[in-house]
């Protein structure tokens, strides 16, 4: 194999080693629910991006290049966000009140307490 | 040299995974350890592609990205099932 390329296969998967570690050990770290939602994100973005981009020159030195790595990135990318968003409404609905939270400034309240209306207004 | 950088990754992917079982034991909520489930599958979809580099076949991208999709859909039914007590409502 091409030195330059093993060592920037090495390179991209010791960094993304040391990303998922670092997101992994933000989760004990940080000491509150919502706090340890951005430990992860790091994993998810860097480590398994790192991941993926040696995988890619590891096989494009092997003679195929292939993006259904870059697929998996695009579904992380899509499913991290929903995933964040749901872990923060059972997060909101298991320990926080209607009334430690802003008023929303819309006709209906918060979607984790109240069920969607029938008709919103605004809709 | 890539293999002592993979030996890395793997050390590194599976204290990650001990750290989340830790946070998985000890979670004060639910919403932690949901957390710590859904960042278990991104430590073993990384994992999986970097055992698919060690063994140097393109199989292992299948199986992580079944991983991938069953893990986002099991986040999401834990999370629904304890916002509203059901999954399919």
């Amino acid at each position: 194999m091409n030195p330059i390329a093993e060592l920037l296969i090495s390179f991209f998967i010791v960094v993304s080693g040391v990303f998922g570690l670092v997101g992994s050990y933000g989760l004990i770290k940080l000491r509150d629910t919502m706090q340890r939602l951005h430990g992860p994100t790091k994993a998810t973005t860097l480590g398994v991006g790192g991941v993926l981009i040696a995988s890619m020159l590891y096989f494009l030195t092997k003679g195929s290049l292939s993006f259904h790595e870059l697929l998996i990135t695009l579904f992380l990318f899509l499913t991290g966000p929903i995933t964040a968003n749901f872990i923060a409404k059972t997060y909101m609905a298991r320990n926080l009140r209607q009334r430690d939270l802003p008023q929303t400034g819309r006709d209906y309240g918060w979607s984790v307490y109240d069920d969607p209306p029938n008709q919103p207004k605004d809709f | 040299m890539m293999y002592a950088a993979l030996y890395f990754a793997f050390t590194c992917y599976g204290l990650g995974l001990l750290f989340n079982l830790w946070r998985i034991a000890t979670g004060p909520d639910a919403a932690d350890r949901i957390l710590a489930l859904d960042t278990m599958v991104i430590n073993v979809i990384a994992l999986l592609i970097l055992f698919g580099i060690y063994k140097g076949t393109a199989v292992y991208y299948e199986a992580s990205m079944l991983v991938a999709m069953v893990g986002f859909v099991s986040t999401v039914a834990y999370c629904r099932f304890v916002l509203r007590g059901d999954i399919i409502e």
